[in-house]
């Protein structure tokens, strides 16, 4: 039998009907995550043709762009977030409720991003087919799951039929080796990767990440990882499970229990690239000698190392443009840059390990006057275990804004914004333009570094600012 | 779509790696239906903080009124996956987009909804941007584009996007006509989810 990538091996588990030239393979998706600022017209396609949810047992809801931070008691509490986003919140209720679809909403203890939940909850397993109407739905592919984004067309198609239609995509390896050095993150890490690869460097291909730096990192860290594939173009980003992902998911409340786990787990284990298998293409990369990563432009592929300059703009009118919405110098680094704000949060840094991160620089400190830092759980779960360890009381005493889980300010859609011409330092996944308000600047980069910024209330190396772990 | 020929004057946006949030910002996105997102098509690129309209952004100048294909710089809708994208840019009146290269999200959704992306050659892309307000034709059927100058240039799609975007076929109904072999395949499967 000939090796096989794990993304084959995963793809092949999950043809209905195989693709031929004139039509695209019917996939089998085993999770559906829905949320609601993609969904409602696909609901409204259901209605229009009458059909139902095919698989609601493989559906799960929840709500968290348009949400606000803020403590939500009653219906009066959604007038924070304006008429239109608070209609959309009722739609949502609605449409789980005529539809049969469970809704981890306001009223439930387990709501937050829809990406931090799925495996805070188990849902997301190994060799899944996972979709959302999310793009950084690639977060589930740190378990070795086929996790990708969709359109809300698409989610109606899963929907009615719990089924896609799709062309197999190519594969791509990145291969890290070394190990990362202290105060260096795993958004460090795939801040340098995209920066490497560029934002459309995986386009139209599956990323597996691999090697022995890959192999060292906890779940929440390769999540971090596989969550900003699409910023690289790549649908889905991958990293085969081991030992470190199934204690993860080890009794987890929809994690397979008893026997089940037992044969689970035997089954996961098959879900690696077989030794020989070939890839489309081929990228390495040596963590041992990164820095902590900022951005300087409007994408996430513009990155360079906190204490390296900004790149000469070498006549690229793309790049100018740039840098002149950044109000940046090329040929100089981001150091001491005054900053406006400070987000930490989104699915991509709002997990306990970065909010433990984020602690370990702030505890005695104060953040900068004139700053304001936000801190955003990524779930209500998350808030629970963080306040539980007194991680509240950190940010509280330095002078930071706790607040209930949610997309918050990664996007302004919340009433969570950066307000115009502001600086942020993020630890988000989008610095482009407008992305977390209108004129909005932001620099992106781990929550070490959004903490440190927070703290000197410009931007520094915040590895002179880690302290040992809270 | 019945016809299979478009023939529109371009308007040329050059940046490259536009992003769908600069196509329709996320405060766009609260809306429950899909119809009026023109409104919203690059907003902040359209119009300054005051409302007041853009005067060199080039869908705001006089000769790109009416123009229904729109030429872009590389890796054209990068980024979210929102479908609000397509649905602004047709509510606006595009139909189709050029560039040299179309992100894989954003490309599916727009063929989901009768919006063409098309990938040209570099040379192509360069005089097609160096050319706003060229009048090009796009031979749907014969997956060509033909400038002004009567060359025509062949252009990569899918058999089945093609298929659907000339008989106007419901995909819904297409995966609905394999729910059989759906079925026995959740019944055959060696595990379940």
């Amino acid at each position: 039998m000939t090796a096989r990538t794990l993304f084959d091996k995963v793809w092949g588990e999950h043809v209905v009907v195989p693709e031929t030239d004139d039509t695209p393979a019917v996939l089998y998706i085993d999770l559906h995550l829905i949320h609601e600022v993609t969904t409602p017209q696909a609901f409204s396609l259901l209605r229009d043709e009458g059909l139902p949810v095919r698989r609601p047992d493989l559906t799960l809801a929840t709500m968290d762009h348009s949400t606000p931070t803020t403590p939500v008691r009653t219906v009066g509490d959604l007038e924070i977030v304006g008429p239109n986003a608070k209609r959309q919140i009722l739609q949502m209720e609605q449409n789980c409720r005529d539809f049969g679809i469970d809704l981890l909403g306001f009223d439930s203890d387990s709501r937050g991003i829809v990406h931090v939940i799925g495996p805070e909850l188990g849902a997301t397993q190994p060799g899944k087919t996972i979709v959302c109407g999310d793009s950084h739905t690639s977060t589930h592919g740190a378990f070795g799951a086929l996790a990708f984004g969709i359109g809300t067309t698409e989610i109606g198609h899963v929907l009615a039929t719990q089924c896609l239609l799709q062309r197999k995509p190519k594969t791509l390896a990145v291969n890290v080796d070394g190990e990362l050095s202290d105060g260096v993150t795993a958004k460090d890490l795939i801040l340098a990767i995209i920066g490497q690869i560029g934002v459309n460097g995986g386009t139209g291909h599956v990323i597996e990440y691999r090697g022995s730096a890959i192999e060292k990192l906890g779940m929440e860290a390769r999540m971090t990882i596989c969550n900003m594939s699409i910023e690289a173009g790549a649908r889905a980003g991958m990293i085969a499970p081991d030992d470190t992902t199934f204690a993860y998911l080890e009794g987890r409340p929809r994690s397979p229990a008893g026997a089940d786990w037992d044969r689970a787990v035997d089954r996961w284990r098959t879900l690696k690239t077989d030794t020989g298998a070939l890839f489309d293409k081929e990228v390495t990369i040596d963590a041992s000698k990164l820095q902590p990563m900022v951005t300087f432009g409007t994408n996430p592929g513009m990155v360079v190392g906190i204490n390296e300059p900004v790149p000469e703009t070498l006549g690229d009118e793309n790049f100018n443009k740039a840098l002149r919405y950044m109000q940046v110098d090329a040929g100089k680094p981001l150091l001491d840059k005054a900053v406006d704000i400070v987000f930490v949060g989104s699915c991509t840094n709002s997990r306990l390990s970065d909010l433990e991160l984020t602690a370990s620089v702030l505890r005695n400190n104060k953040v900068a006057d004139g700053v304001r830092m936000m801190i955003v759980p990524g779930s209500q779960q998350v808030k629970r275990q963080a306040e539980a360890a007194g991680l509240h009381k950190i940010f509280e005493d330095a002078g930071a804004e706790w607040r209930e889980s949610g997309c918050s300010m990664c996007l302004g859609m919340n009433g969570d914004t950066v307000p115009s011409g502001q600086l942020s330092v993020s630890t988000s996944n989008r610095n482009f333009e407008g992305r977390q308000g209108i004129g909005a600047r932001t620099i992106l980069a781990s929550p070490a570094t959004a903490a440190a910024a927070a703290v000197a209330g410009r931007i520094v190396d915040p590895r002179a600012f880690l302290r040992s772990p809270v | 779509m019945t016809n299979s020929l478009i023939t529109s004057r371009t308007v040329v946006l050059p940046s490259k790696d536009i992003d769908t949030d600069q196509i329709i910002p996320a405060r766009y996105l609260t809306t429950t239906t899909r119809e009026g997102l023109g409104e919203g098509l690059f907003r902040d690129l359209r119009f300054d903080n005051q409302d007041r309209p853009i005067e060199d952004f080039p869908l705001n100048q006089p000769e790109a009124a009416g123009a229904e294909i729109l030429v872009a710089g590389n890796n054209f809708g990068c980024g979210s996956s929102r479908e609000h994208a397509p649905w602004a840019l047709l509510d606006f009146g595009i139909r189709v987009v050029i560039s040299t290269e179309i992100a894989d999200i954003f490309r599916n959704n727009s063929l989901k909804n009768g919006l063409l992306p098309i990938v040209v050659d570099e040379h192509t892309h360069g005089w097609l941007i160096d050319n706003p307000g060229a009048e090009l034709t796009v031979d749907i059927a014969a997956s060509t584009l033909s400038l002004p100058n009567g060359t025509s240039v062949e252009y990569p799609i899918d058999a089945f996007a093609r298929f659907c975007l000339i008989e106007g076929t419901d995909q819904l109904g297409f995966l609905r006509s394999n729910l059989d072999a759906i079925e026995t395949f959740e019944e055959q499967r060696s595990w379940t989810p």
